[in-house]
C-alpha cells in the first residue's frame, strides 16, 4: 500500500507543494465557511416590494389590507431577522436592488441612505405627517425634510420592577439615583439581582449611559455629539455618566453574571418575571414579552414600571426619555411605483385599524389624540400601561433616539465596545470620552 | 498500483531542472482537475483579486467607490485593535491545536478497532459535527447561562460562573466549544488512519514483546504522521478563519469588551457593521496571506508534499 499521491506524476516538487497547500487551504476554508443565499426578489411589473423585520406582524396586516384593495398591483412584503436585515438592505441599495419601501430605525443609519441620495423626502401633503407625534418625527427629519413615516409603537426605555420582590425587601420603586443605590444595597441582602441586565448584548448597557448622560448633562450634550462634534465626548458630563454607571456596577447592582446574559436568549426578561431579579431597564417592547412569558404576573398586578430615576443635581429634565421613538418606513428614490407607495404610506400605515391593533398588543403608536382610544381599552392592566407610556411620551421635553441608531453606522461598534469596557471597568470613566472622540473624528 | 504511480524519490532535485514533456496521462490529469480548478478560480481566485483591489479603495457599500491608496493598509497596520485581534487569533489556533489533537487522537484510537459498543460511541461522538455552528452556538449560550443553564442544576452550581461573560475566561470557553464541534471530525481522520495500519506490524511488535503503550508510541503514532499533518493543517488554517461560532457565542460583538474579537470577526464588524469595506478588505487580504503562509509552512516543514510511503518494505 502506497501513500496517497496528490499529483499523478513526478512534477516539480515546489509547485506540487504549492498545489497541495492550496488544496488544503481551500478544504479548510470550505470547512469553516457557511453558505449564504442571495436575495431573490420577485418583482412583478406593476407591484411593489417592501422589506421589514420579521416581528412586524401588525405591519403585515396593513400590507394585506392594501393588497385587498389593490389586487392588480400588490405589495410583496419580505420579512427578515434583525441583524441580517440591516446588512441585506445595505447590500441591496449598493447593488440597486433595493425594495420600493423599506423599514428603518431613523437616525444616523437612515441618514446614511439620505446622504447617498437613495431616499425620497416626503411632504406633508403626500403622507399627512401632521397626524404623528412631533418628537418622534425628529428621528426621520434631516435638513428640515421628512424621510420616513412612523410604522409601529413608541419604544421609550423605562424601569420595570417586580412588585413582589421589592415588597419583600421593603424597597420603594426608586425615584432618584440615590434611591436606586440604596435599593441596590437592600436587594443584595435579599440575595436577588437588583437590576437585570443583558450586558452580553451590549446595547442594554448603553441604555443606562444614555439616560445617565441625559440626566446629568441635559439633552444638549448628545445633540451636539450627534451633530458631528465628536470633541463633545470629552465633556465632563460624559465622564460623570460613566462614573455613575461604574458606581452602580461596583455596588453590585447587576449581580455577578450580567456579562454572560444575552438579551436574545430572553434570560434578562426571565430573571425579572421569575423574581430572581428585582428591576430591569428596557424598552417598552419588554411589556409584550413579559405578558407572553408570564401572564400571571400581569394578572396579579405584580409588574411595576416607572420612569428612569432622576438625578436631582443634574442639568437634564427628569422627564426626558431615551429609546426608539418608532420605526419608520421610507421610500426608495429609485422606485418606479412612487404614487402607489405614497398611497400605501398615507392611507394604510398607522390607519385607524392599525392603531387599534397596536393598542391591543400593548404598544402605543406615535399618533396624536389617542386619549379616547386609550379610555376605551378594556383590560385594566393594559390600560394602565398604555396610559403610562402615552403620558410619558406626551410630557417628555425630549425623546433621544438610542445612540447606536442616532450616530453614523461606523461609530456604532466603537460606541458599544467602549460602553461594554466601561461597564466591565476595563477603562476609566474619562477614557470612555477620549476613545469615543477619537473614534468619531 | 505501484506500476501506475511511481513513488517519488527523496532525491528528486534532478527533476527540478529537467521537466519531462507532457505525456498523455498528464493531459488526462488536467482534464480531470478542470472542474475543480474552474470552481476554485471562479469562487476563490476571482473574489480574491476583487478583495485586494477593494483594499486600496474607499467604499461604504452604498455610494461610489473611491481611490484610497495605502490609507486602509496604514490604518489597519497601525491600529492596536488589529494586533490584539491577531494575537487572539493566534491564541485560538495554538490552544485549539493543543486541545483538539490529543483528544481527537485518543478518540480515534478508541474508535478504530471494530466492535458494536465502539461503533455506538463513534456515532455519539460524531453527533456535534452534524449540527450547524449557529445551532451549537445558541445551545451552548443557553447551557452556559449562569442563571438558567446547567449551572442551575443541583450539584452543578460550581458551573454557574459567567464563563462567556468574563473577559479572562470567555476566549477559553469559546475554544472549548469549538473543540466540541470539531474534535469528532479529526477523530474520524485518525480512526481512518489507524485502520489503515497493517495488523502485521502490531503482531510482529507483540511477538517482540512490545506492550500496548510501546506499540502506540512506536507504531501507531509514526504511521499516523501524514494524518496528523492533514489534521493539523486543517485545524490551524480552519481556526485562522473561524468565525460563525465565535460570532454567535459573543452575541455578534466579540465581547465581553473585545475579549473574543478574533481577526475574522474584526473584519466582519469593520465591513458589515461599520460599513468600511476598504479597511475590511485589507484585513481580509491579511487573513489570506496568513492562511496561505501557514499552510505552505506546515506542508513544507512536515514534508507532506513529498508523500513518502510510511510502509516501505512491507
Amino acid at each position: 500500500m502506497q501513500g496517497i499521491p496528490l499529483t499523478g506524476s513526478s512534477g516539480i516538487p515546489g509547485a506540487r507543494r504549492a498545489v497541495a497547500s492550496v488544496v488544503v487551504l481551500a478544504a479548510a476554508m470550505s470547512l469553516a465557511a457557511c453558505g449564504t443565499s442571495g436575495p431573490s426578489t420577485t418583482e412583478s411589473a406593476k407591484g411593489l416590494t417592501m422589506w421589514a423585520l420579521n416581528d412586524q406582524t401588525i405591519l403585515k396586516d396593513s400590507v394585506d389590507a392594501y393588497n385587498k384593495d389593490h389586487p392588480d398591483a400588490k405589495i410583496t412584503l419580505r420579512l427578515f431577522a434583525n441583524d441580517d436585515y440591516k446588512q441585506k438592505l445595505r447590500v441591496a441599495f449598493g447593488a440597486d436592488q433595493a425594495p420600493d419601501i423599506f423599514f428603518s430605525w431613523g437616525g444616523g443609519a437612515l441618514n446614511d441612505y439620505v446622504e447617498a441620495g437613495k431616499v425620497d423626502a416626503l411632504t406633508e401633503a403626500q403622507v399627512d405627517t401632521a397626524r404623528f407625534t412631533p418628537s418622534v418625527m425628529q428621528s426621520a427629519t434631516f435638513g428640515g425634510e421628512v424621510y420616513g413615516v412612523p410604522a409601529n409603537g413608541l419604544a421609550p426605555v423605562v424601569l420595570y420592577y417586580n412588585k413582589k420582590v421589592l415588597k419583600k425587601a421593603g424597597v420603594e420603586p426608586p425615584k432618584t439615583y440615590d434611591d436606586l443605590l440604596a435599593a441596590v444595597r437592600k436587594l443584595k441582602g435579599e440575595d436577588v439581582v437588583p437590576l437585570s441586565l443583558a450586558a452580553n448584548s451590549k446595547w442594554p448597557t448603553l441604555m443606562y449611559l444614555e439616560y445617565l448622560l441625559d440626566r446629568t448633562g441635559g439633552s444638549r450634550v448628545f445633540t451636539k455629539i450627534a451633530s458631528g462634534d465628536s470633541a463633545t465626548w470629552k465633556d465632563p458630563s460624559v465622564t460623570r455618566a460613566n462614573q455613575y454607571l461604574q458606581d452602580l456596577s461596583k455596588a453590585g447592582a447587576f449581580g455577578d453574571n450580567a456579562s454572560s446574559v444575552s438579551y436574545d436568549q430572553g434570560a434578562s426578561t426571565a430573571l425579572l418575571y421569575t423574581g430572581k431579579a428585582a428591576m430591569e431597564v428596557m424598552g417598552t417592547w419588554e411589556y409584550a414579552n413579559i405578558a407572553k412569558a408570564a401572564p400571571d404576573l400581569l394578572k396579579d398586578g405584580d409588574l411595576g414600571y416607572t420612569a428612569f430615576p432622576a438625578l436631582p443635581d443634574g442639568a437634564g429634565s427628569p422627564k426626558n426619555i431615551v429609546g426608539n421613538p418608532s420605526n419608520f418606513l421610507s421610500l426608495n428614490a429609485a422606485s418606479k411605483n412612487k404614487s402607489a407607495a405614497l398611497t400605501y404610506l398615507k392611507d394604510y400605515v398607522l390607519d385607524d385599524s392599525q392603531v387599534d391593533a397596536y393598542l391591543a398588543a400593548g404598544s402605543v403608536p406615535p399618533v396624536k389624540g389617542l386619549e379616547s382610544k386609550l379610555a376605551a381599552v378594556t383590560s385594566t392592566s393594559d390600560k394602565q400601561w398604555l396610559t403610562f407610556v402615552y403620558d410619558l411620551v406626551q410630557n417628555a421635553p425630549g425623546f433621544q433616539l438610542s445612540w447606536d441608531q442616532a450616530l453614523p453606522s461606523d461609530q456604532a461598534d466603537p460606541l458599544l465596545t467602549n460602553t461594554d469596557k466601561s461597564f466591565l471597568r476595563q477603562i476609566s470613566p474619562a477614557e470612555f470620552g477620549t476613545s469615543m472622540s477619537k473614534a468619531g473624528s | 498500483m505501484t506500476a501506475l504511480v511511481p513513488t517519488p524519490t527523496r532525491t528528486s532535485t534532478s527533476t527540478r531542472t529537467s521537466t519531462p514533456p507532457p505525456t498523455r496521462r498528464q493531459s488526462h490529469g488536467l482534464l480531470m482537475a478542470a472542474p475543480a480548478l474552474l470552481l476554485f478560480g471562479l469562487f476563490a481566485l476571482v473574489p480574491l483579486v476583487g478583495v485586494v483591489a477593494l483594499s486600496l479603495a474607499r467604499w461604504d457599500g452604498l455610494g461610489s467607490v473611491g481611490w484610497a491608496g495605502g490609507a486602509n493598509w496604514t490604518g489597519v497596520l497601525t491600529d492596536g485593535a488589529t494586533w490584539q485581534a491577531l494575537w487572539l487569533t493566534v491564541k485560538v489556533m495554538a490552544v485549539s491545536w493543543l486541545v483538539q489533537t490529543p483528544v481527537a487522537l485518543a478518540l480515534g484510537a478508541f474508535q478504530a478497532p471494530r466492535g458494536r459498543l465502539r461503533a455506538l460511541f463513534a456515532v455519539l461522538f460524531f453527533f456535534p459535527l452534524l449540527l450547524s455552528a449557529v445551532a451549537i452556538g445558541l445551545t451552548w449560550q443557553a447551557l452556559l447561562d449562569p442563571s438558567f443553564g446547567i449551572g442551575a442544576t443541583p450539584g452543578l452550581h460550581w458551573l454557574a460562573e459567567p464563563l462567556l461573560g468574563s473577559p479572562d475566561l470567555a476566549l477559553y470557553t469559546v475554544i472549548f466549544v469549538i473543540a466540541w464541534q470539531f474534535v469528532p471530525f479529526h477523530a474520524l481522520l485518525y480512526q481512518a488512519g489507524i485502520r489503515q495500519i497493517p495488523t502485521a506490524l502490531y503482531e510482529a511488535a507483540a511477538l517482540d514483546g512490545a506492550g500496548p503503550a510501546t506499540r502506540f508510541w512506536r507504531i501507531t503514532l509514526p504511521q499516523l504522521k501524514y494524518t496528523m499533518v492533514t489534521s493539523s493543517t486543517l485545524m490551524l488554517v480552519g481556526s485562522l478563519t473561524y468565525f460563525d461560532l465565535i460570532f454567535v457565542l459573543s452575541g455578534g460583538t466579540g465581547g465581553p469588551g473585545t475579549a473574543t474579537r478574533v481577526l475574522p470577526l474584526a473584519m466582519y464588524i469593520t465591513g458589515f457593521q461599520a460599513h468600511d469595506m476598504g479597511r475590511a478588505s485589507a484585513v481580509a487580504t491579511l487573513l489570506v496571506v496568513l492562511g496561505l503562509g501557514l499552510s505552505l509552512l506546515t506542508t513544507r516543514l512536515s514534508g507532506f508534499a513529498r508523500m513518502d510511503s510510511q510502509q516501505e518494505g512491507m
